[in-house]
């Protein structure tokens, strides 16, 4: 359940900026989880929503985006979508092959909104 | 709640030393304050769409790698060799420490740093073999992180030019996304377990260095193919350094060794 500290992380992160822009509460936050990250997105949002309680980001909703894994042979230069870290290349069979994306891990974005009366 | 102090630290993580049943220390950072702030109440009227966009970019883990850096430039600082021990519960960390320190310490200084998420059962092992060794117990936290590593190895005796091994909660899948500062990962895994656990955990393999298949005395008695384990981890990681030994008849050890000695004398 590594999901559980890393939404903390996230809160941690988010609120520490929110506060710095003078917001009054978050409203939604953009991650980019790549599908080779390691999390499970539902997790997440299922721990996010337990880490988020009593923060700025506690009615934040989270917007997850997630990469496909892309892989280049490291023998023939072949790029082709890998779903695990095991992949062989299409072409030359090759096991030498370089993650080109998928293993995004980021806070994008997030959206402050002003205090309300 | 803390069982020893009684102080409400929850899911904090604690260091223990062998054989000092009043030592205990929290690993805490400034108190993340949940709850100052609600003095507004924002009602149900959600202004939709009113919001202001805020660019962050930053990398989730960007605390604990910022953090784990820090580790890494006090373990380069002062010669430190630091090895980020993985595996499932079992498959043997502590037995082979247990095995090999006795002889890395006739060419170099080692210690430990042991983490589990209760007990200080493996300190009380490493201790009894005279090396400075430090207990983390995480509680439920089913992984080390850089924090709780960079308190410990300030509480931990170490000296210039040191073997560190920080020997991780046993746990395939957590461990792999938290880096501590080591300089190298090591997985291990053992022969009762299935030889397609690379492909199963393909995560940690991928971020490991160095893989030690251990228990082979007892390959005999069990149905697992040692060639096919390897294949199995040279698939999800190439550049893995491999090693077949058995902590319990030393057989396979003095390879491990001898490279151990020679990364310490190049590093």
């Amino acid at each position: 359940m590594h999901e559980m500290s890393i939404a903390l992380s996230i809160v941690e992160a988010v609120e520490e900026r929110a506060r710095q822009e003078g917001a009054g509460w978050i409203s939604e936050i953009e991650l980019l989880v790549g599908k080779l990250a390691g999390i499970e997105p539902e997790s997440l949002k299922f721990c996010f929503s337990a880490a988020a309680a009593g923060t700025l980001a506690a009615r934040a909703r989270l917007a997850i985006e997630e990469p496909e894994g892309v892989g280049e042979c490291g023998e023939c230069g072949t790029t082709f979508p890998v779903n695990f870290y095991y992949a062989e290349c299409p072409a030359c069979r090759s096991l030498k092959v370089k993650i080109l994306s998928g293993e995004e891990f980021l806070i994008q974005s997030m959206t402050i909104e002003e205090e309300e009366e | 709640m803390c069982d020893t102090c009684g102080c409400s630290t929850e899911g904090g993580a604690v260091l223990r030393k062998p054989g000092q049943s009043d030592y205990h220390l929290h690993v805490n950072e400034h108190e993340h304050a949940h709850g100052e702030h609600h003095s507004h109440e924002h009602g149900d009227h959600h202004h939709e769409g009113s919001g202001r966009k805020v660019l962050l970019e930053q990398d989730v883990l960007q605390k604990n790698n910022l953090l784990a850096e820090r580790n890494r430039g006090y373990f380069e600082a002062r010669g430190i060799f630091a090895l980020n021990l993985l595996s499932s519960p079992g498959s043997g960390k502590t037995s082979l420490l247990e095995k090999i320190i006795p002889a890395l310490q006739q060419r170099f200084p080692v210690a430990v740093i042991e983490g589990d998420q209760q007990t200080t059962n493996d300190a009380d092992r490493i201790q009894a073999l005279g090396v400075p060794v430090i207990q983390i117990n995480t509680g439920s936290g089913c992984h080390l992180d850089a924090l709780m590593v960079n308190r410990a190895m300030k509480e931990l005796e170490m000296q210039n030019n040191s073997l560190l091994c920080i020997e991780n909660v046993g746990n395939l899948v957590c461990p792999a996304l938290f880096d501590l500062g080591e300089a190298l990962k090591v997985v291990i895994i053992s022969v009762t377990e299935g030889d397609d656990k690379p492909l199963k955990y393909p995560t940690i393999f991928h971020e490991a260095d160095i893989c030690i298949l251990n228990k082979i005395d007892l390959l005999p008695y069990v149905e697992f193919d040692a060639a096919k384990c390897r294949e199995n981890a040279m698939r999800v990681n190439h550049h893995l350094e491999w090693f077949e030994l058995s902590a319990t008849t030393g057989e396979g050890l003095a390879a491990l060794q001898e490279w151990l000695e020679a990364k310490m004398a190049q590093h």
